[in-house]
């Protein structure tokens, strides 16, 4: 088995947005590289003259009207879950 | 065990007069409280309940007609977005949402008359088979406290076999309905990808996400899947409803084939479940059916793409989770992309950053043929196997689960220990096809589910089959 290294990890975890700790790093080498490994049994098997499945019913392009409904959420309960709200918009920390 | 009585007759109760809905959502919420100790709900949406159940009562006093589940409690994983109450997904990042609209399916059955009196916990997200990766709790097993549930709907199913409400509504992307309800000795029900609403639930893996039922009886899930399945504007993946009423059941077995997957009567079969599931075959043998093994070499390889599929899609629907719009935000950050880090890292448990990694691994450029592109080829594979099975059979019929409830905790160490749980319920989620998970006996005081496997759209036919099933048992 191969172990992810460590800047892997720390490659992963800056794409998903994530910060880590020193244990997780560990931690999650050690798991992930097992996951992995365990998904490795794919690359024997033969596909060949297959195509790849990404829907399994057969839709394809479901259009519905461009229209207003009402869908019982109000705006002012929109924003009621949010942290930070000026003027009815969704403030955020500051950028640079 | 059975406080309630089939689901139909309770709405014919009640338009009779005969029961009133306040004392059901009452009957519900005492026992609610008197198996407090088993942490299957996460919150009671109490007022709002009450005040639906009056409104149901004062039709019926005025002579009005009531929905075909008029007065009947029932309970939602607590993923659904429902009013009166929070919806959490047992996450720390959503612990203090609360749902500006509701479910498509929520809306549809308080339609009929339903009420919602609970949200039941689950592995946070969905991400589990057991509830232990709730952020919140873990959900004991109603036949033995040491053990899990099964997950990730454990709160859902031990609701049902604590007689808490008539009926709950779990999600299943992996076995998460089946293999609680086999855990627990009820019916669940998965059906056919795009067959109900997914709008208004918390989202996991997109391709293979569906809706399904914990129930005591397929007659009850038959009926509450009839008042949910159908098209819905909002969700572009739903598919056309039979005409045909799902509660149709008629002779189930008469005249089936019936083929028993070799593929799952293998080494990881353990001896308890081998025994039930035998023994419930040779009963299935002498109804007459058409009992015949069949191999399907490739669905022993569909817990590998699921676990490139599902995580890939996690990690992008978990992406919307950044602390700013709704859910957790960490207060302490310095800037906006702090704000992300602390967010994700204090809002997401280690399951969720595990799949979200995982996910961002197998999509990444240099990567993304190898692992996510080769997943989704043998899918075909597993599907072109499925299908060929159904041209000489009608159902398909295995364990649903290797093993019984295991002990909590047995598992938590190694994450693809707990993966391993779902290798006999997930291929039908990569099939897209309809499965239930039906009681077939008890071993040692545990429960052993028997798993009905049916082609796409054949939900009413693999309903029908199961209440034959529990005939002979």
């Amino acid at each position: 088995m191969s172990k992810l290294s460590r800047d892997a990890v720390l490659k992963l975890a800056q794409l998903s947005r994530l910060k880590l700790t020193d244990e997780e790093i560990e931690r999650f080498r050690e798991e992930l590289s097992s996951i992995l490994d365990y998904v490795e049994v794919l690359d024997k098997v033969d596909t060949k003259g297959l195509e790849p499945t990404y829907q399994v019913t057969g839709l394809r392009n479901v259009m519905r009207r461009d229209e207003v409904k009402d869908y019982q959420a109000k705006p002012k309960e929109l924003m009621k879950n949010a942290p930070a709200v000026e003027k009815n918009q969704f403030k955020v920390k500051r950028v640079l | 065990m059975g406080k309630w009585p089939a689901i139909a007759g309770i709405a014919a109760s009640i338009q009779a007069g005969e029961l009133k809905a306040v004392d059901l959502v009452k009957q519900s919420l005492v026992s609610i409280n008197e198996s407090k100790d088993y942490d299957a709900i996460i919150s009671t949406l109490e007022e709002r309940a009450f005040k639906r159940a009056q409104d149901i009562d004062k039709k019926v006093a005025a002579g009005h007609k009531v929905g075909r589940l008029a007065g009947v409690p029932f309970i939602a994983k607590d993923n659904f977005l429902t009013f009166g109450g929070r919806t959490t997904a047992a996450s720390n990042m959503l612990k203090d949402f609360e749902a500006p609209y509701q479910a498509t399916v929520i809306n549809r059955l308080e339609a009929e008359g339903a009420i919602c009196v609970a949200k039941s916990n689950l592995d946070a997200w969905a991400h589990g088979s057991s509830t232990e990766n709730s952020d919140f709790f873990v959900t004991k097993n109603p036949h033995d406290k040491t053990r899990v549930p099964g997950g990730s709907s454990g709160g859902s199913a031990a609701a049902v076999a604590l007689d808490m409400a008539a009926f709950a509504l779990g999600t299943d992307t992996g076995g998460s309905v089946r293999l609680p309800a086999s855990f627990c000795g009820l019916l669940g029900l998965k059906p056919t990808y795009g067959l109900i609403s997914r709008s208004g639930i918390v989202a996991m893996a997109s391709s293979t996400d569906v809706v399904g039922t914990l129930t005591k009886t397929a007659a009850d899930a038959a009926l509450v899947l009839d008042i949910m399945a159908g098209r819905d504007d909002m969700d572009s993946t739903t598919i056309e409803r039979d005409k045909q009423p799902y509660t149709d059941l008629e002779n189930g077995l008469k005249g089936k084939k019936i083929g028993i997957v070799k593929e799952y009567f293998g080494e990881g079969l353990s001896a308890d479940v081998r025994t039930v599931i035998d023994e419930a075959l040779q009963k299935l043998k002498k109804t007459g059916a058409g009992v015949a093994e069949v191999s399907l070499p490739s669905v022993p390889l569909a817990l590998a793409v699921y676990y490139i599929i599902c995580p890939a899609e996690v990690s992008s629907n978990l992406a919307r989770y950044d602390g700013q719009r709704y859910g957790l935000s960490a207060k302490q950050a310095k800037d906006l992309d702090d704000s992300y880090y602390l967010s994700r890292e204090q809002g997401f448990g280690a399951e969720a950053k595990r799949r979200i990694m995982i996910g961002a691994h197998v999509l990444s450029s240099g990567y993304y043929d190898a692992y996510y592109k080769k997943a989704q080829t043998v899918r075909t594979k597993i599907i072109n196997e499925f299908d060929e099975a159904f041209t000489k059979y009608d159902l398909l019929v295995g364990p649903t689960s290797p093993t019984v409830a295991f002990k909590i905790g047995e598992k938590t160490a190694n994450p693809l220990q707990m993966y391993l749980a779902d290798i006999m319920t997930v291929a039908a989620n990569i099939a897209g096809v309809p499965a239930v998970s039906v009681p077939a006996g008890e071993s040692r005081g545990l429960p052993v589910g028997l798993q009905l496997i049916a082609p796409q759209k054949a939900d009413r036919q693999l309903l029908g089959a199961a209440k034959a099933f529990e005939e002979l048992i």
